[in-house]
């Protein structure tokens, strides 16, 4: 069965390499959704259901951090898996993206494997 | 925060970023202490703002056909010009180098906050910055040209505290224009 994901990253390029590694991870994935910050996502996301959810944490209009909570708060989406994939390596930060309810963390650069990981005991 | 740390930190972190996700393997160059922004007047360059108990600028520069290289590693396929896929993969490069310069200063001089990039390409520009801080220049040899990462990070004064990290990022840029 294949999994909708959303990517919010507002680098294109990110939202083009992580699309690969999902498909080089040999993740099921179907429908891919794109958003370039937390406000585009939230926008999106009332019109699409998603299944997982990659998010960068530093981006304009609406950070990745602000983008989770609204994300748990919401009924329809507190139930999505959110993976934060950031340049932001901070224990602070890690900190509250978990408490935030974040199912994962992976630091830039990332690889392949790295992704799979962190999937793996979400999907 | 010594030139030898921060040579040291923008070395580790911009090799892990190359090597990661470019699969290129640098090779570190001497580095250099320069007052002002020092680097090339033409090509790519890309400009991020730190601020927080320390604050200050960095930036990432290499020639035109160089940001074609690095951007068509990234994402699999050949560039022919500078187009906004390569300004934006620079940017990005750029963000993943000096965020894990970041983290790892953070870890001596606390919390610190990052800019968006911003990244400018064109040909006889000059870059001026508004302080007199000492820039650091790591230059590495990268497919057989050089690449540059520069930084200046300085204490912060109550004023420069109360400042973003975008707010750092404009003024340089503002002086490059």
């Amino acid at each position: 069965m294949s999994l909708d994901v959303m990517i919010v990253d507002d680098s294109a390029a990110i939202r083009k390499i992580l699309q690969r590694v999902l498909i080089q991870a040999d993740v099921p994935i179907g429908k891919v959704v794109e958003a370039g910050d937390g406000q585009d996502a939230l926008e999106k996301l009332k019109t699409v259901t998603v299944g997982l959810i990659l998010s960068d944490i530093n981006m304009p209009n609406m950070d990745g951090l602000q983008l989770l909570a609204a994300l748990k708060s919401q009924e329809a989406t507190k139930g999505v898996p959110v993976i934060m994939v950031t340049t932001e390596g901070s224990s602070n930060k890690v900190m509250e993206a978990v408490s935030l309810g974040a199912a994962g963390y992976v630091r830039k650069p990332f690889t392949a494997e790295q992704i799979k990981e962190k999937l793996a005991g979400i999907i | 925060m010594t030139h030898d740390q921060l040579v040291t930190l923008v070395r580790q972190s911009t090799r892990d970023v190359f090597g990661t996700m470019l699969g290129i393997e640098l090779v570190d160059h001497e580095p250099s202490v320069g007052d002002g922004v020092p680097g090339p007047n033409t090509g790519v360059l890309a400009l991020i703002g730190l601020a927080g108990a320390w604050a200050g600028s960095g930036t990432f520069s290499c020639s035109a056909e160089m940001a074609q290289k690095i951007s068509g590693q990234l994402l699999m396929m050949e560039f022919s010009a500078v187009d906004a896929d390569v300004l934006d993969a620079i940017g990005e490069i750029t963000n993943m180098v000096l965020g894990n310069v970041k983290t790892s200063l953070e870890e001596v001089l606390g919390p610190m906050g990052l800019s968006i990039p911003t990244v400018i390409y064109g040909r006889n520009f000059t870059t001026r910055s508004v302080g007199k801080s000492n820039w650091t220049v790591v230059p590495f040899e990268c497919l057989g040209e050089v690449v540059e990462v520069h930084i200046c990070l300085t204490p912060s004064n109550e004023r420069q505290r109360s400042l973003s990290a975008k707010d750092h990022a404009s003024a340089v840029l503002t002086m490059a224009e």
